[in-house]
Parts: C-alpha cells; structure tokens; sequence
C-alpha cells in the first residue's frame, strides 16, 4: 500500500496538503490538511465592529469581498440595522461580480490545466480548431489565423527553452483525453480569460475603489456616493461603464465559459462516477432584496435526496477539533456553537522538516464544522442541487439544459464532473441576474433615491452594552457565517465559519470525514508519482485556505487560562 | 546616451539572466507586439518610476538587450491579496509578464505542477540561478515555536525563505504582511510573525508594502531594476521612493477641500457627494506615504479615497495597530510641506498615533480655515 502526499496542491488560495493510500490503483483513504495559520480572530478582539469588516476582508485576497459582506451583516445583524435599498444593491452587484469573475479564473487558470494539456495543442490543425470553436459558440475569435497566432505564441515560449509556471506538470498524463485541436482552444481561452478578468473586476474598482480588497463597506451601507450632479459620486458615466462591464462578463460567460465547460466536460464524463463525497449540502442563500427576500435560495439537502430542502438553522452549526490542531474546553468529541467558540491553538504535529503527519492524531489547523453532527458540502454544487431540489425557475431551466447536452441525469451532478459543471451554471446565472441588479439601482437613483448609508446606529455610543449578531453569506467557495458578539463597542468574540472550513475539514469526533477526504476515496490514480487526478477532484471544490483557517474567540482563551492556573 | 552605458546596462541584467536565451525585446517581436506598443509600455514604465519622459529611449533600449530574468514567488502567511493583485497588472499585463518578460519559475497560485514536482521546479531554478533570480514574498513568516504555525511541503516556511531568499540576488517582500508582518503581525501576534527582513537578516530585501500591493509598484520595481541594474533608492523602511516618497495628503486630489476646512460629516452627505475631505471619517492619508493618489489602481480606474473612503494607511508598518480605530481621525495633522519625507516625519506620526489621539502639534499653517480637531466631538 502506498501513501501517497501532494504538498503544495499548487493552483489553489492557500496551503493544503493532501496524503492518500492507494490499493489497486484506487484511492482508498485519504486525509486533508491545512498548514498554515494565523489567528486573525483572536486579534479582532477589542477592536472596534465598525472595523472588523476590513480585518476579515484579509481571511483572502481572492475571495476578497466575501468577509467584508458577511462581517457588516453579522454587525448590522447584531445592532438591528436595516440598510438603504441602494446599498444593498450596490453589495449584490458587488457579490455578484465577484462570483463570476472568480468562477471564471477558477476554470481556466485554477482547474483547467487538469483537464487540458497545453502541449498536445502544439500540434492541433488551427483550421480544424477554428471549425470546432465555431460549431459550439458564436464567439468571434475563432479564425484559424488567430488559433495559428496563439499556437505560434506557445511555441515561441517552448522554444525559449524557459517554461516558468508551465514547467514540470503532468504533460502526456494518460488521464487527459482532449484532442489537440480542443486543447489549443482551451490554451486561447485561458490567455483571452486572463485579460478578461482584469477589465470585468474594474466594477470594484468603481464601485469600492478597487481590488483587490475593495475598500467601501460600511456597517450601515456602503462608501460610494449616490448624485448623478457630481464627478465625486456614482453618476451616469459611471452606472454605463458598469452597465458595458456586466454586459462583456455575461458575454464571455455565455459565449466562452460555457461552451468550452461542455465541450471538454464531454470528453471526461467517466469524472461524473468519481469525487461524490459526503452526500450533505447546504446553503445559505443570497442576494436580498428591499424586503430581506433571497433571490438564491437557502436550504440542506442530505443523503443526495433531492426530493427533500431542509430549512437551515444556523443554531445546529458546530465545531470540533479532535483532529485539528487546537485544544477545546468543552472537552473531547464537544462541538461548540460559532458564538460560544472557545479554542486555543496547540500544534501537536510533527517537527518540520517532515515526510508525513500523524493521521491517527491532529493533523491540520482547519477545525471540522458539523451541521447537526454531519459533514455538509458547501459550494456552487451545495447551491445549484439547493436551488434546482427547491424549484428555482432560473436554476432549473439552466440546469436542464445543461444535463441534456451532456446527455446524462440529475445523479452525475454527485461528482467531481458535477461540482465543476455546477460552478458554471453558477456563473451563468450569477452573470445574468447582477445586470437586474444595476437596472433596480439606476431606477431608484432616477426617482431620486441617493442614501447608501443608514447613519442613526453609526455612532457606537447608540449601541446596547452588550449584542451579538450573525451574518450569512453565499461566497464563491460557498456558504460563509460570521458570528459576532460586541460588548461596551468592542469585540468581544468573532467566529468566521468559511467554505473551505467545511470542505476541507478533518475528520470529527465521529471519525466522519471532511468532504475533500470523502470525494478522494475511490478515486482512480493512473500514476501514483504524478496523482494529476487528486488534483482534478480538490480543485473540483476550489479550495481557498487562507479562508479556512482561523480561530477563534478569545474569550475562551482567557477561559482555557482559567482552568489551567 | 553613450554605447558605455548601454553596454554597462547588459553587463549588469547579464547577472540575472540564463544564458542562450532570446531578449524581451526579440520575444515580444516573436510574440506580435509592435515596436510601437512597446515604446509605449516603456513609457508608461518611465512614468511609473518617476523618471523623467527623457528615460524612456533608456528604459527601452535596456529592456530590448536583458533576457527574461529568473523569478520565484513565494506564498508564506498571506491572503493571495498580492498574486490577485499581480493578475490585475495592465502595463504589462500578467500574461506578458509570465509569458514574456519574466521567467516565473515557482508560483504556487498559478503553475501546472504541484507536489514533489513543484518541489523540484524550486529546487532546479534556486540551484542553477543562484544569486541570479529575483525571489518575490508574500506574506509574513511565522517565528514562533519553530515556525509551526506555517509550513510547505514538510518544511517551515522560515526555513524556505532562509534557503531562497538568501540566495536570491534580492528579494521583494510584496505586500504589507511581507515587508513588516501585516496582520498577522497585529497585537497580540498569536504566531510571532515577522516581515522578510526580521526572518531573513543580511538578505537584500525591497518593500512594497499595501494592503495589497499595487501591481504598477511590483511592475516598476522589476524594470527599474532591468533597467540599471540596481535596486531602486529605498526609504529607512525599505520602501522605493519613487512610489512611497510621497504622503498620500500631499497628492490627495481632496487637498483643497482639506486646506479649505470642507469635510464630509456623514455618509451620503453633501460633503460627501460633492467630494470633501474625508480626514474626519478617520483618513490616514496625512501619516501614510503611498502613491495611490497619482497611480491608483485597477488601471488606474480608482483609490479608496476618490470612491468615497477614507484612507487606511496600509503601507505604512505596523498600521494595523498603530492608525486603528479606522474610523477614528487622526490627531492634529500639522501643516508639513511636501519636503518631509517619511524618514523624517512618518515614524513619528505613526508611533504617535499609536500612542494616544491627544497628540497636540502645531495647528495647520497652511489651512486657512477652522481646525477640523475642535469640531469633532469624538475625541
């Protein structure tokens, strides 16, 4: 039996390292871990609220509006402030960009060289490339003089003798199964995404300054000035730019993305058997509207029934660390509520330099969230299967219709293929809904609607003494809670519960896996010395560490002191 | 300019270069980018830098003789803040940047391999470029209880940085947590993180602190050093002048407003609408050296305060204790010319900040009007 250890997972926010046995040529078991932490919870403590939102913003940088959004909900949640319905459009449109502009590099710069090998492109026919870019997409760029012009430029780069980032992969893997002439239009769009991404996020730029790390949220609302009479302001010349922004990101969605989704997810639907994983998913929903009503809907869904939407109750969240590195007051196999979360970090791993980690014992700095005592997936496939079991017309309608030409049913979407497909239909749906969004604004702001703040509570010698609040949130990666409790306006206690922090959890006091570790096992493993498909199924989720580690409350803290003096 | 310093410039970006290998300009001919397109990202680069337009022929003719210099990126205790960062550069773009002008040996956000094979990519460029290849951190470096609290592939991420930044022929600390620990780093540190320079004493480090980094700044600091050979002139934090010589408040397009005594009270407010001063909602662009104002971001679209936000002071160290609350206006911000420079004035400001908001300085000379300080009841 081999153990096999993939450290870095490369193309991924954050540090993950994946060990896995091998049988037959078969993952059999297999364990996640994160390697790195910083305890940004614990210096929240005694800060001001107000601020927390720019102190979490930095839990990541690619995901870097998601803490901002989620922190000033938990605030507002907690000092019952209800928010202008401008600047709740502003943060849709905000959300909603964000999730399609990270989909789309998550595909193609994240995930796509998993699927794609760059150098059997070298040799595809640009005439023959131009007929099948062509015969799935209306896209313009598909001459073959331009599919010529990209091949020209690759080999250029291979004759230099230098591959930078390109070197040393699994090229030739026998797991790739594109033909070449799918391969060099893969490789074009990768380069076309890559310039794409930097214009269609200038939306942030406009509307919070910039990104990464907008800096515009408010607990209250947002930073950016309504008055179509001002050059300071959110005017007309600004609304359009943001108007042809959202209209490129839907084009290149519909016309790009998705073709090139179907089109190489047709070549691998063996990955619609493997990367299943825990069978419970959960979201949270998003996209309020002036009434506090989600556009995408909440719900659990457990065991792969999708006949059954559970309401989700954020009192059934809790967290364990018999397997992560940190210690627990409540004692051993105890989960704890995100509001009384009380864990004091404790690396009891190897001493580096080292080969493997004691899996038996801790083994990583991500702590395991259990809803109601089972491992959940969060993510674009978490939401899709919510949205698709719940009836959501726009949902479903993609859904189908991406089922049909690939010509399978609803079960493949349990797999790696699924999560992947399902952050495309994601996509598309987030890209055609946030232009409504920018519509709903332009129509208050032309009644003369400019409020982006609720200033009554802004003041923190307004607050309560003590109050405490949780704010949700769909992130790209999935469902995020922040929990907060604020006592004499200062933080008293902070707890983020992110995506990652549930798909790539350890192990609980169960001994249940994580969802990463269950969608490993039965994974098929060509070349135990280049595992090219672990990668395959841990990018299927888009991992983003940075995100998944944190603790914790400080307070407990203070309380582990307690006992041991 | 003479063929001596030409030849000069080719000696020197020989030193960080493989050998056999065609030029940035030759490559970028190969790859279809007119003469004309280049000379224009030279002078954007001459711009960046802070040069005079006169040393645009330079910077072009430098960058038509050097080779695609070496470079490996580091992750250590970050967000990913500064690759995404890196992924939003406009002039070059990434894609050139990658493809073109540097070779990126090792960067774990967007290289194919992964694992031992990653591992061996580091290994085989650090041993054959030694003292050649620019190493590019980002994010702090945990140096508690032996650097636990970070590790890749096995190894503390103290040790990597040891072993590559010490072989590096000079290192870029990118971001705010690089350069001085960032948030990490804030009180109470729970892993004992440290910017590049407390981990790595002796290594020849360049600050480009921000929260984070502005591409143009990484962009310009890789040219300038194409360009002569040397690392560009640094401020006693390590930070380049030609990018983080300036306060932000000396550049501040709201100057008026604040020379004016016109501030924004509220959000939304007129004030607010119309563009005034964001000091009272707790700008920290009178302590904060930083060329957001003249370089902004995303292609120039923004910054934080012409969208209405105030100022955080990220590039300046230990910001995150030292200029909190954010919303908390500084103390008197007296009125100091544009000739003070952060070595003269910023440390003070800082630590002053830090200390106590009842800092009592010389009231503005240069305002004319009311004291924004008297006005402000949270004080």
């Amino acid at each position: 039996m081999a153990k096999i250890v993939v450290d870095p997972i490369t193309r991924i926010e954050g540090h993950l390292r994946i060990e896995a046995e091998v049988t037959g040529g078969k993952i059999i078991d297999a364990w996640s871990s994160a390697t790195m932490f910083r305890g940004i919870e614990k210096i929240l403590k005694g800060r001001d609220p107000r601020d927390a939102w720019y102190w979490t913003q930095r839990f990541c940088g690619v995901c870097t509006t998601v803490h901002s959004i989620a922190s000033v909900r938990a605030v507002e949640n907690a000092l019952k402030i209800k928010i202008p319905p401008n600047a709740e459009l502003i943060r849709n449109i905000i959300i909603g960009t964000q999730n399609v502009q990270d989909h789309v590099i998550h595909f193609y710069h994240l995930h796509a060289l998993d699927w794609v090998d760059i150098t059997s492109g070298l040799k595809a026919d640009p005439t023959a490339t131009s007929k099948l870019a062509a015969s799935i997409s209306e896209w313009p760029n598909n001459s073959a003089t331009y599919f010529k012009a990209v091949q020209d430029k690759v080999k250029a780069f291979v004759a230099s003798g230098r591959l930078g980032p390109f070197a040393n992969a699994y090229w030739g893997h026998p797991a790739y199964k594109l033909p070449p002439e799918a391969n060099l239009m893969a490789t074009a769009h990768y380069l076309e995404a890559l310039e794409w991404q930097k214009d269609v996020i200038k939306i942030h730029a406009i509307l919070g300054s910039k990104n990464p790390h907008p800096q515009t949220f408010l607990v209250g609302g947002m930073a950016i000035p309504i008055d179509p009479d001002s050059q300071n302001a959110l005017n007309a010349d600004k609304l359009i730019e943001i108007k042809r922004l959202l209209k490129k990101a839907q084009d290149f969605v519909e016309k790009v993305y998705i073709p090139d989704l179907l089109a190489v997810a047709s070549f691998y639907k063996d990955w619609a058997a493997i990367g299943g994983g825990v069978g419970n998913y959960m979201c949270y929903g998003d996209f309020p509207d002036a009434s506090g009503n989600m556009w995408f809907p909440s719900g659990a869904i457990l065991n792969k029934d999708l006949s059954k939407v559970l309401k989700v109750d954020q009192g059934k969240i809790a967290e364990y660390v018999d397997h992560s590195w940190f210690e627990n007051s409540a004692g051993t196999g105890k989960g704890l509520h995100p509001f009384d979360g009380e864990t004091e970090v404790r690396y009891t791993g190897p001493t580096p330099p080292y080969k493997n980690l004691d899996t038996n014992a801790k083994y990583s700095f991500v702590k395991s969230p259990r809803y109601d005592e089972k491992a959940m997936e969060v993510g674009p496939l978490a939401r899709v299967l919510v949205a698709y079991a719940s009836g959501h017309k726009e949902t479903k309608a993609v859904v189908d219709l991406v089922l049909s030409k690939l010509g399978v049913g609803a079960a493949a979407l349990f797999s790696t293929l699924g999560r992947t497909a399902a952050r495309g239909i994601d996509c598309l749906l987030n890209a055609q809904q946030t232009p409504k969004f920018l519509d709903e604004l332009i129509n208050n702001i032309s009644k003369g609607d400019y409020r982006i703040h609720a200033n009554e509570k802004w003041d923190p010698s307004s607050w309560p003494a003590e109050a405490s609040g949780y704010g949700m949130h769909e992130a790209p990666r999935g469902g995020l809670g922040h929990w907060i409790k604020i006592k004499d306006q200062k933080i008293l206690n902070y707890q983020a519960v992110v995506p990652s922090t549930w798909n790539a959890s350890p192990r609980d006091a169960k001994g249940q896996r994580g969802p990463y570790e269950a969608a490993l096992v039965g994974t098929p493993i060509a070349d135990p010395n280049k595992p090219l498909e672990i990668l395959r199924t841990i990018h299927s989720f888009d991992p983003c560490l940075a995100c998944a580690v944190h603790v914790l409350d400080a307070n407990g803290n203070e309380m582990v002191k307690v006992k041991v003096s | 300019m003479s063929s001596n310093k030409s030849s000069n410039v080719s000696e020197k970006t020989e030193q960080i270069s493989g050998k056999q290998e065609f030029s940035i300009g030759e490559i970028l001919k190969k790859r279809g980018v007119s003469r004309r397109d280049f000379l224009k990202f030279c002078s954007a680069m001459t711009a960046a830098m802070s040069l005079p337009a006169s040393f645009a022929p330079t910077v072009a003719q430098a960058l038509d003789e050097v080779k695609r210099p070496t470079l490996v990126w580091l992750n250590f205790q970050d967000c990913t803040g500064d690759s995404e960062a890196l992924l939003r550069a406009a002039n070059p773009t990434v894609g050139e940047l990658i493809l073109d002008i540097l070779s990126v040996d090792y960067h774990e956000t967007i290289m194919a391999a992964a694992g031992h094979q990653a591992d061996e990519a580091l290994e085989s460029t650090i041993t054959k470029y030694k003292g050649k290849y620019i190493c590019v951190v980002e994010g702090s470096i945990s140096m508690k209880d032996g650097g636990v609290y970070g590790c890749t592939s096995g190894k503390t991420h103290l040790e990597i940085a040891r072993r590559v930044c010490g072989s590096a022929f000079a290192t870029i600390a990118i971001g705010t947590c690089a350069a001085y620990g960032g948030i990490a780093a804030a009180i109470p540190n729970p892993t004992g993180a440290v910017g590049v320079r407390d981990a790595v004493p002796g290594a020849t480090i360049i600050n480009l602190p921000g929260c984070p980094c502005n591409a143009d700044n990484l962009t310009a600091t890789v040219v300038h050093y194409l360009v002569f050979g040397k690392i560009p002139a640094l401020d006693s934090h390590g930070r380049p002048l030609f990018a983080y010589g300036k306060r932000i408040h000396d550049n501040c397009e709201r100057r008026p407003h604040f020379d004016a005594g016109q501030y924004v009270e509220i959000w939304g407010d007129e004030g607010h609408r119309k563009g005034f001063c964001l000091y009272k909602m707790g700008c920290k662009g009178p302590a904060t050296f930083h060329n957001c104002p003249t370089q902004r971001y995303n292609e120039k679209t923004s910054w934080p305060v012409a969208a209405g936000h105030p100022c955080a002071g990220c590039s300046e160290p230990q910001f995150w204790d030292a200029m909190g609350p954010m919303y908390k206006r500084l103390p008197n911000v007296p009125g100091f010319g544009i000739e003070h420079t952060a070595d003269k004035i910023g440390l003070g400001m800082a630590v002053g900040v830090g200390a106590a908001f009842a800092v009592h300085g010389a009231i503005s000379a240069l305002r004319k009007d009311k004291d924004p300080a008297e006005k402000t009841k949270e004080d």
